[in-house]
């Protein structure tokens, strides 16, 4: 029955990823990989579209996995089971945590991770800056290769995108269109004249 | 009878933002908390500022993706159930619609040129938007030394470690217990101190 394989792994996928985002890749690669439900390059194929489509990327890979292994039936089966897990923990927090939220213990471990989140969320824009400003496999080994390695379009849109985010407080979905825009300027229109 | 539909227009208005939320967030994860941020805290007021750095704490720490962790943790506290329910389904009914579709035409999507195009611009927008969300929540946060070290140590081993993030959400969650027994031994002794004299 391959929808009941299907929901069993992928409630344990949503079960048992803690962190979010790219740390569920390693356990997803592993569940569906293993069941030969997609080959390791299909999988890397599809990260790169998943990053391009709206939406987490767990529920992302859940979606794909459950149309291309059972259709439309499939699909609902996978996305059903990755959220489950999770909406039935947040559930009983969220009603827990309007009663205890005062209490001095429950704001004692917030005190101490609020930091942690923020400075989590900082180093998401660390990484996300390395990646995506300086190209990947190209050996620096002196400022010429630094200058060289860096990938000027993305940079440029960073910071077009800065200014009008910061400086006229655009609405970030608004945001999100004007850097598609852009990106559509710098790697398709721009490259025909010169 | 009132009552009533002031409640279902806010459920609907609970879907249609985190419809708008699953709709709009690409590269997934961190992309989302600046949009959840501006849409619950200063559109909706739904949340109160001070709050949300702990919603997110909360949806990092449970298992599960951190978007949909946050959509059912506010749904839940602007409607109760069926809040976190049509929440829930409105961050994730996006994805899955064009999911579904994408897995029809897989190949083909792939070598659309300018559809590549405009998502590397896109990725360049969202690093803005999560800096944009680094600065507003923190300027909110409160600075002791203590909490200043561990936004520090975080920040550094989440960007040069492959530390599970869990762990640092633990580390943090028991050095502000230890914390609070410190303080409350402390304030026990003052009592003492203030009945003895």
């Amino acid at each position: 029955m391959i929808y009941l394989e299907l929901f069993i792994t992928f409630f344990k996928i949503g079960l048992f990823t803690i962190g979010g985002g790219y740390a569920m890749i390693p356990l997803i690669q592993q569940e569906v990989v293993a069941h030969g439900w997609l080959t390791l390059l299909e999988l890397t194929d599809f990260i790169a579209v998943a990053e391009s489509t709206p939406g987490p990327f767990a529920v992302n890979i859940a979606t794909f996995v459950g149309m291309e292994m059972g259709g439309l039936l499939g699909a609902l089966v996978t996305t059903m089971a990755v959220v489950l897990p999770s909406f039935i923990i947040i559930l009983f927090i969220a009603k827990a945590f309007t009663n205890f939220q005062q209490n001095k213990w429950v704001q004692g471990t917030l005190y101490g991770m609020r930091p942690v989140v923020i400075g989590l969320i900082a180093a998401a824009v660390f990484l996300l800056m390395s990646s995506g400003f300086i190209s990947k496999g190209v050996g620096i080994y002196s400022v010429d290769d630094f200058f060289a390695a860096l990938k000027y379009q993305e940079i440029i849109i960073f910071l077009i995108g800065c200014f009008v985010y910061f400086r006229f407080k655009l609405h970030p979905i608004k945001l999100i269109l004007v850097s598609a825009g852009l990106g559509m300027l710098f790697f398709g229109v721009l490259p025909m004249f010169y | 009878m009132k009552e009533k539909n002031s409640y279902r227009e806010k459920l609907l208005t609970v879907f249609i933002t985190f419809f708008k939320i699953g709709l709009f967030t690409f590269g997934g994860g961190y992309a989302m908390i600046p949009l959840i941020e501006y849409e619950t805290v200063e559109r909706h007021h739904w949340i109160e500022s001070k709050d949300i750095l702990d919603i997110f704490a909360i949806a990092e720490a449970t298992p599960g993706v951190i978007a949909v962790n946050t959509a059912t943790f506010v749904g839940y506290k602007v409607a109760g159930f069926w809040g976190s329910l049509l929440a829930t389904l409105g961050v994730v009914i996006p994805s899955f619609t064009i999911i579904s579709i994408i897995a029809l035409f897989f190949q083909e999507f792939q070598s659309l040129e300018w559809v590549g195009y405009a998502f590397k611009g896109v990725r360049a927008g969202v690093i803005v938007l999560i800096l944009g969300a680094v600065v507003k929540m923190g300027k909110k946060g409160e600075y002791t030394p203590l909490t200043a070290l561990i936004l520090i140590l975080a920040f550094g081993l989440a960007s040069f470690t492959d530390i599970n993030v869990i762990y640092l959400l633990l580390g943090g969650a028991v050095t502000g217990l230890v914390y609070q027994v410190w303080l409350n031994r402390k304030q026990a002794d003052e009592k003492n101190d203030a009945v003895k004299k």
